[in-house]
């Protein structure tokens, strides 16, 4: 019976003070988080990223859209340097990613400098990635204590609270297979924030969800736009760009044609190539 | 008439045609083979210091063995999957010479290879107060090694089965590859390696009599020597039945702990969970046809 009004509580959970459960805004070093200049891709010899430009300022999130192997997603990865670029820098809190500067010339940075770059920079996938061996709360404090080296107290404290404002209290001591998708994507987003990231990536969050779960995550992402986290949203949730976009890139043949504010691009945009893509998604 | 627990009769039948065996040979052929069962029965259940010494000796031999071969297999998984070639070959090649060589053939030579020419002479090591003489040191090292070749194999394929998104998770949280790999893929990797492991110990408690060819005194060697002389001397059919059963216990036992195992690794994820004891040692439709209250898989 309890459980049915627990159930009936979640439904109509709303998501609030996401960031005071880590202690406020991340604040990163400077006024610009992300800056990425002349970005080139390659994967064998298809070339995906030709040359992207972008830059996201502290509090700003830039939602981007685009077509299928536009290189939206690539190019997202990119920025923690989960794929390697073949030219051009992308500068994070300050910090070249993924490669060391000496001579003018890039090498591919140690792995630990990799890590701790990756350590403020928070990222949710399409799939999930939950750890299946390790309950809901488990994988919230997994990285903070081994990572970061929180004590455990601590994080176990950070934890619980985020749970709380992701509304899933009561599904602590439950395993990812235990959990719906939309559930497994609120967690998946507390365990990212759980990081106290600077920046947090966002790779097509609902495109695995079934639609009646859309709306509960795209609730916990809104806000925290609102509660001024910085964010780069890959999706094509047009409802959620409105919303919470300071602005929007279009992304085509691995370049960005276009970038606005979200509701003069949707309402006039001036590439063809952009008004070809909304006329088919909106 | 088709039978309703064809299960159940095959067992039956199985434990009668033995109960058969064992009488007949008492009865009919006395003649030509002086039985002596009391061997049999004092060998198993009043067993001699030299028989508890031989099962203490093999239980420890192939635990020791099994561990070493774990480790090794993890890093020769690693090894194989590694970015840093000479790594890749380095654990290609170990892979392929224990791999494509008989046993018997690394015990002897790693023995008495290295003895003879003083390359290793298998000093005695003395290890918590107990000392290690150089057979058994040589024997665990050949049997660690050798299964440390088959454990990377088992231990590639566990981490390989591993979604590849956890590795990415995990590095996106800051993790170095180390970490990574002991925190987040080699636990859901076990869940794969576990079984294959298992069985794994399962023939390694077995292999240990291979130890025979340079005189380790464990359990199959003990029952060799009682054969050879003494009281007991040439009564192969009851020593080495004996023998036998003390072999099928220790199997069964860890056969109990294999299933134990296996559902502990098991936890978090959804479906059907690994058979129990019973369903192990007799299958799922003998339990099935006990019990038809309970459905098969659980949870």
């Amino acid at each position: 019976m309890s459980d049915e009004r627990t159930v009936e509580d979640q439904r109509h959970h709303k998501p609030h003070d996401l960031l005071q459960a880590i202690g406020g805004v991340p604040m990163p070093a400077g006024d610009v988080v992300v800056e990425s200049t002349d970005v080139q891709k390659y994967f064998g010899r298809l070339h995906v990223l030709k040359g992207v430009n972008l830059t996201v300022k502290r509090r700003e999130t830039v939602v981007v859209i685009g077509a299928s192997g536009s290189g939206k997603t690539t190019f997202l990865r990119c920025i923690n340097h989960l794929e390697k670029i073949q030219g051009g820098r992308i500068v994070v809190n300050g910090h070249l990613i993924g490669y060391r500067e000496s001579d003018g010339k890039l090498a591919e940075d140690r792995e630990r400098n990799i890590a701790r770059q990756r350590m403020d920079i928070g990222m949710v996938f399409q799939r999930f990635n939950l750890f299946p061996h390790m309950t809901a709360l488990e994988n919230i404090m997994e990285a903070p204590i081994r990572v970061r080296g929180i004590p455990e107290t601590d994080a176990r404290a950070t934890a619980e609270a985020l749970l709380e404002r992701v509304g899933l209290a009561v599904k602590r001591d439950a395993y990812p297979a235990q959990l719906s998708g939309g559930q497994q994507q609120r967690v998946a987003i507390a365990r990212a924030l759980a990081m106290k990231p600077a920046l947090m990536l966002f790779d097509e969050p609902t495109s695995a969800l079934d639609p009646e779960m859309i709306g509960e995550v795209l609730a916990v992402m809104e806000e925290l736009a609102h509660e001024g986290m910085t964010m780069v949203v890959v999706s094509h949730e047009m409802g959620f760009a409105r919303e919470a976009a300071d602005r929007v890139v279009f992304m085509d043949d691995g370049v960005i044609l276009e970038e606005g504010e979200p509701n003069a691009l949707f309402a006039s945009p001036q590439n063809p190539r952009t008004k070809e893509f909304l006329s088919k998604i909106l | 008439m088709p039978l309703r627990r064809p299960r159940a009769a095959i067992m039956l039948l199985g434990a009668l045609a033995f109960l058969l065996l064992v009488g007949g040979c008492q009865a009919s052929r006395a003649g030509i083979y002086p039985y002596n069962w009391g061997i049999f029965w004092d060998s198993l259940l009043r067993p001699s210091p030299r028989i508890v010494n031989g099962i203490w000796l093999t239980v420890s031999i192939a635990i020791t063995s099994q561990i070493i071969g774990v480790i090794l297999g993890v890093f020769g998984a690693l090894g194989r999957l590694a970015k840093f070639w000479p790594a890749r070959i380095a654990a290609n090649i170990y892979v392929w010479i224990f791999r494509g060589t008989p046993l018997l053939v690394q015990i002897t030579f790693l023995y008495y290879g290295l003895l003879v020419t003083r390359i290793y002479g298998w000093p005695d090591i003395t290890v918590l107060g107990i000392t290690l003489p150089s057979a058994i040191q040589a024997g665990i090292f050949a049997l660690g090694v050798n299964e440390g070749a088959y454990m990377t194999e088992i231990v590639r394929a566990g981490i390989l089965s591993v979604d590849p998104g956890q590795l990415e998770a995990a590095r996106s949280l800051g993790m170095t590859y180390p970490l990574a790999m002991r925190r987040i893929v080699l636990p859901q990797a076990a869940r794969v390696i576990v079984p294959p492991l298992g069985n794994e110990f399962n023939n390694m408690l077995k292999t240990t009599s291979l130890l025979v060819v340079i005189a380790v005194p464990e359990l199959y060697v003990t029952f060799e020597q009682l054969n050879g002389s003494g009281s007991s001397q040439f009564h192969p059919f009851e020593l080495f039945l004996a023998c036998a059963c003390w072999f099928l216990l220790l199997t069964t036992i860890w056969s109990i702990i294999q299933a134990f195992i296996e559902r502990r690794v098991g936890r978090g994820y959804g479906g059907e969970r690994p058979p129990g004891i019973f369903d192990r040692l007799f299958g799922a439709r003998l339990r099935r046809a006990f019990d038809p209250s309970q459905v098969s898989g659980g949870r």
